[in-house]
């Protein structure tokens, strides 16, 4: 059997700067913070009184009865599902025992959870959503979608913390890769704006508590950054096997080249200083993609707007590709659309892909002062133009617990 | 309190369309909650536990699966509260 090589051929999206991918794209080239106040009462209990909240609520997109039966990671899960296969021409004619759905999120349905304690205190067991189990469990997005779409090869979720969505693409890569599929609707959400999980990363001194100024809060790579900002949605790809989609015509966006995975095995949640972790998961990319790293003119950072992480990530990317990382436009998202957490991973992609589609590199912004330990090619305020010809990008992602995915992207 | 049968089925119509959106036009006492109206086994939990608050009454759940049709659940609840 020759080689099979996986392609992207559909986006989704609903992210704090748009309810679709084009809208949030277009935010994005201009620099927009999706960083707000809260305006929940709750605020006030944590020492945070901001997030990056969707930009469109899931309710302008589905119907109410729906909608009530589904967490909001579902519901993010879905909007941005049928985007994508929308996108992706909705070839429901394809093979359903073919179709695959792998779908992440961090921590799932947390908020139907806490919810339903509510319901419990105050009402009893009867008052407890018979909806609760299918809303709360972290497979509910991709169990909802794989339902929708009837699909039949295999519906899966991977739990890697922050890098789950990242994770999740290279799971439904492989799956093509092996044969097991022949097209993967893939990707990752979160919806965990809610007081608890918020006091929980506040409690591990992970968020910025710039109160008095949201939309500069997330600021990775600058000197005064003091933690990420928490974001909610998704993103979604659809992701077929080349043959499989020229076959049905369908229109290519790029290819996935391959993943690298890796452990730290150092600490629970600090980043590995030494960065080894990074630097083998970035070369086991490289090899399972067959590139090398003079190939490489971009890379979606997970950057998360952290004191230390955002240094080792930038160190190890420094020594994994060497002087080759001096043409290569890093980007740091995370400073528009918050951190997404399961869905962080899948959103990046979703950029990379119009990145290499338009060859533009997203700007970083909120930089005000680089900080001087960082000594990769931060592309900063404004986009900046990709070479033409061939061209390939990275997508980095890590997770608390010791988590490395890196996904290669190259033009097609 | 006693409760006309009139009132329990405006009343259930409000619930089902709620938890189900079936639309209220579309409920009538002879139809049959799965079979005919497609209110499905998790839905009916809700629909259930949405008349107790309602109507004030308790209905046990082995008589759930008695209460095919709307108009069983009508009759059951005008019994019960009465």
């Amino acid at each position: 059997m020759s080689q099979r090589r996986v392609v992207v051929t559909g986006l989704g999206a609903t992210t704090p700067l748009g309810g679709d991918v084009d809208s949030t794209w277009k935010a994005l080239l201009a620099g927009q913070s999706g960083v707000r106040l809260l305006t929940e009462d709750w605020r006030e209990l944590l020492p945070v009184h901001f997030a990056a909240r969707v930009a469109t609520e899931p309710a302008d997109q589905m119907e109410r009865v729906e909608m009530r039966r589904l967490d909001r990671s579902e519901q993010f899960a879905l909007v941005a599902s049928r985007e994508a296969w929308k996108d992706a021409g909705s070839p429901d004619e394809v093979d359903k025992e073919r179709l695959g759905v792998v779908i992440a999120s961090g921590i799932g349905g947390v908020i139907t959870l806490l919810d339903q304690f509510v319901n419990l205190n105050e009402k009893g067991a009867r008052g407890v959503s018979p909806h609760t189990v299918p809303m709360l469990m972290p497979n509910g997005p991709a169990a909802n979608v794989g339902l929708e779409l009837q699909a039949k090869a295999g519906v899966h979720t991977p739990v890697s913390a922050c890098a789950s969505g990242a994770e999740a693409i290279g799971y439904a890569f492989e799956m093509i890769k092996n044969n097991r599929a022949d097209i993967i609707v893939t990707g990752g959400v979160e919806a965990a704006i809610h007081q608890l999980p918020m006091a929980g990363f506040a409690a591990m001194k992970a968020l910025s508590t710039r109160n008095d100024a949201p939309a500069r809060a997330s600021r990775p790579y600058d000197v005064d950054r003091d933690g990420f900002v928490l974001g909610e949605g998704g993103g979604i790809l659809v992701i077929e096997e080349y043959e499989h989609a020229k076959a049905r015509g369908a229109k290519i966006y790029c290819e996935i080249g391959g993943q690298g995975l890796s452990s730290d095995g150092y600490h629970i949640a600090a980043p590995d200083p030494d960065g080894s972790g990074v630097r083998r998961a970035i070369k086991f990319a490289l090899e399972n993609s067959g590139l090398s790293t003079k190939d490489i003119v971009h890379l979606n950072a997970h950057a998360t707007s952290t004191p230390a992480g955002d240094v080792a990530e930038a160190n190890a990317l420094r020594k994994a590709l060497g002087a080759d990382a001096d043409h290569v436009a890093v980007s740091a998202t995370k400073s528009m659309t918050g951190h997404l957490l399961g869905g962080a991973g899948a959103i990046e992609s979703v950029f990379i892909v119009k990145a290499l589609q338009d060859r533009l590199a997203p700007p970083t912004i909120n930089i005000e002062n680089l900080d001087p330990a960082v000594t990769v090619d931060v592309v900063r305020d404004t986009p900046r133009q990709l070479p033409a010809g061939d061209i390939a990008a990275l997508n980095d992602s890590f997770g608390f617990g010791g988590h490395n995915v890196v996904l290669a992207f190259k033009s097609l | 309190m006693a409760l006309s049968p009139a009132d329990v089925l405006a009343g259930i119509k409000e619930i089902v369309e709620e938890v189900a959106g079936i639309p209220a036009a579309s409920i009538e006492l002879g139809k049959n909650f799965t079979e005919d109206l497609e209110v499905d086994s998790l839905s009916m939990v809700e629909v259930v536990v949405a008349c107790e608050e309602r109507f004030g009454v308790k209905i046990p759940d082995e008589k759930v699966t008695e209460l095919a049709t709307v108009g069983d659940a009508v009759n059951f609840i005008v019994n019960a509260a009465a």
